[in-house]
């Protein structure tokens, strides 16, 4: 048993290699290009809060989607292949983002804005140098929510012939074998864990010693 | 130096701010004071525009402020408010730093200014500079709120009861330095507050609210002597009762609440009950409840970093002087002054703390004696 797994891992090591990377690649810009649409969304939202209610409404009605339906609709548009992959990721990419800048940004205390404003700060210099500063520790959650939920959903990509690890775990649904499926399963989970850590670790590097967590004096 | 010429404020039809016309002299120190919600806060942020008269013009330095715009406005004239004024986000220095960056001031310039004004009020410049807000007690917080006020040396400053969340002893200071700063800088300060004590240890003038109006604008001597009316009477009327009773032992005048701990307590612990309570110093006491010693957030500091303590004993402690608490009122203060103390701890016979007398407790017990003899003459 185990060294029949050894042998088919051996034998398909190569195509786990190129799944691994392209679950990656369709990962990453999923979400980067989730975060260059909903931060700046996000922002703009927190000033038009009328809008904001709505824009979040649909955006949640977006997420329930079923990702079958959203690839459904999509290939007669765009076809088969990475691009119709990486829109559709991108869409369940935004709204943890969107809804994390927009919450993040809003709950600023209001002494902080009136602080800022009182010295004499415009409304450009208040966000970026006490809004966004002081919101970044949620929306970094928001990123790090959304990356790990995007590396899940990246394994459907492979039925509209998006590759990645879902192409292994299909691969092996096919054929009714177990290691192979684990193949292709056990590494997403694992990528998924990974970097919900890496994103951790950052943020504690660019979120100010000020704004983490109290404990130390 | 701000002229008020008929300002009229309303929130949705309701009016706030009646009528309002008023003169604030240049170069001194005027306290707004008044029940909350009387209009206090509105009055002071119509002054840096924070809030838009409805009616009527307000001059600063001779200028109709709508003449100029808001955000260059704001740039000149400090703005100090309750709690939190500093930015989390950012370290000691960045937050002094705000506004001469607004400015656009060379770093050299900036820098040189920072470091000048911790040294003004004793904190030392290469240990502070770049702690975040969260590493500071709450007392050291506000006196970089107040720094950072001053980091451009406007010639006006507002302040909105900045210390109000402070304990009694921090905020003595606080008030001691401030006034310090306003006489030897020769700037002039609105300041906002509720309490009357600090209104008349800090004011060369108070202007008493009710209802959008003002009711008594006088010298503090004027204001307590000289009532204007019934409103104004009650208003101070808590130190009457005050002055009721004998004031001639330190067990009358003392200040009960005490912020104690004891040898045993954990380092952190007593880090957070400092935070919590916004104190500089915990008074250590032993099982008894008697007086150990003192420590202060400086003697914390000394030691954090370099040795691991676990418990609040093993820090150095200093002493403080102890007073009876049946000793005379008179002796306390003799010796808070002629020592310069911050403060004197008061004790019973067995030695145990029972309360704490510092400048505050002078203020009240003189007010009271004032009072007292106004009653008499009636
Ligand atoms: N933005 C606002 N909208 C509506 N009412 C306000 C607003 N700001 C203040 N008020 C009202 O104006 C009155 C005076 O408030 P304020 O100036 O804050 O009082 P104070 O500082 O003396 O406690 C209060 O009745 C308060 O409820
Ligand atoms: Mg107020």
């Amino acid at each position: 048993m185990m060294n029949k797994s050894i042998a088919i891992l051996q034998k398909n090591w190569p195509l786990l290699q190129t799944a691994f990377l392209e679950h990656i690649q369709i990962s990453f810009f999923s979400v980067v290009i989730g975060i260059i649409i909903s931060v700046p969304l996000g922002i703009l939202l927190t000033r038009l809060p009328r809008l904001a209610k709505r824009v979040m409404a649909v955006m949640g009605i977006l997420q329930t989607v079923p990702s079958m339906v959203m690839f459904g609709l999509l290939l007669p548009v765009t076809g088969i292949g990475k691009p119709t992959a990486v829109i559709v990721l991108t869409v369940y990419s935004i709204l943890p983002i969107l809804r994390n800048t927009y919450t993040g940004i809003t709950e600023v205390s209001p002494g902080y804005i009136e602080a800022a404003t009182g010295m004499g700060m415009n409304s450009l210099q208040t966000l970026f140098r006490v809004e966004l500063p002081l919101a970044l520790p949620v929306i970094v959650t928001g990123i790090r929510l959304s990356s790990v939920y995007i590396i899940s959903w990246a394994t459907v990509a492979a039925i509209i012939g998006g590759g990645g690890l879902g192409d292994v775990i299909y691969t092996g649904l096919d054929r009714y074998n177990h290691t192979v499926v684990l193949m292709g399963a056990i590494p997403a989970s694992l990528l998924a864990i990974a970097t919900s850590f890496v994103i951790g670790r950052l943020a504690r590097l660019a979120i100010p010693r000020g704004l983490r967590r109290e404990g130390n004096a | 130096m701000v002229t008020f010429d008929n300002v009229t404020k309303s929130f949705s039809g309701h009016t706030v701010i009646s009528d309002l016309s008023l003169e604030i002299p240049r170069g001194q120190f005027t306290v707004l004071i008044g029940p909350s919600g009387c209009g206090k806060t509105t009055s002071l942020k119509m002054i840096n525009r924070l809030i838009e008269p409805s009616k009527g013009s307000i001059f600063v330095d001779g200028q109709n402020i709508t003449k100029v715009s808001p955000v260059d406005l704001r740039r000149q004239i400090g703005y100090v408010i309750q709690q939190i004024g500093l930015f989390p986000n950012m370290t000691i220095e960045q937050n002094i730093e705000v506004v001469p960056r607004l400015l656009k001031w060379p770093k050299e310039k900036r820098h040189q200014r920072t470091r000048e004004l911790l040294e003004m009020v004793g904190m030392d410049p290469k240990e502070y500079l770049g702690r975040y807000p969260s590493e500071l007690s709450g007392g050291q917080q506000q006196r970089i709120g107040v720094l950072r006020a001053l980091a451009v040396a406007p010639p006006l400053i507002l302040m909105d009861e900045p210390f109000g969340a402070l304990d009694p002893i921090t905020r003595e200071s606080l008030q001691d330095e401030v006034k310090k700063l306003q006489t030897s800088l020769g700037i002039t300060v609105v300041f906002v507050t509720h309490d009357i004590d600090e209104a008349v240890k800090l004011a060369d003038r108070i202007i008493l609210m009710k209802d959008g109006e003002i009711v008594q604008n006088a010298p503090p001597e004027t204001l307590l002597a000289h009532p204007a009316n019934d409103y104004v009477r009650e208003f101070i009327g808590k130190k009457r009762m005050k002055a009721n009773y004998d004031v001639d032992l330190v067990r009358e005048i003392m200040n009960p609440r005490v912020v104690t701990t004891t040898r045993d307590k954990g380092f952190a612990e007593s880090i957070n009950l400092m935070r919590k309570r916004n104190v500089d110093s915990l008074v250590v006491l032993d099982k008894e409840g008697r007086l150990e010693g003192v420590v202060t957030v400086e003697n914390l500091r000394a030691v954090a970093g370099k040795q691991h303590i676990a418990q609040i004993g093993e820090v150095e402690m200093k002493s403080v002087p102890t007073i009876s608490m049946n000793a005379q009122a008179r002796e306390a203060f003799d010796t808070l002054i002629t020592e310069k103390l911050p403060f004197l701890l008061v004790v019973d016979s067995k030695d145990r703390v029972k309360g704490l007398v510092s400048k505050t407790s002078l203020v009240k017990a003189l007010a009271g004696v004032v009072w007292r003899d106004d009653e008499d003459d009636e």
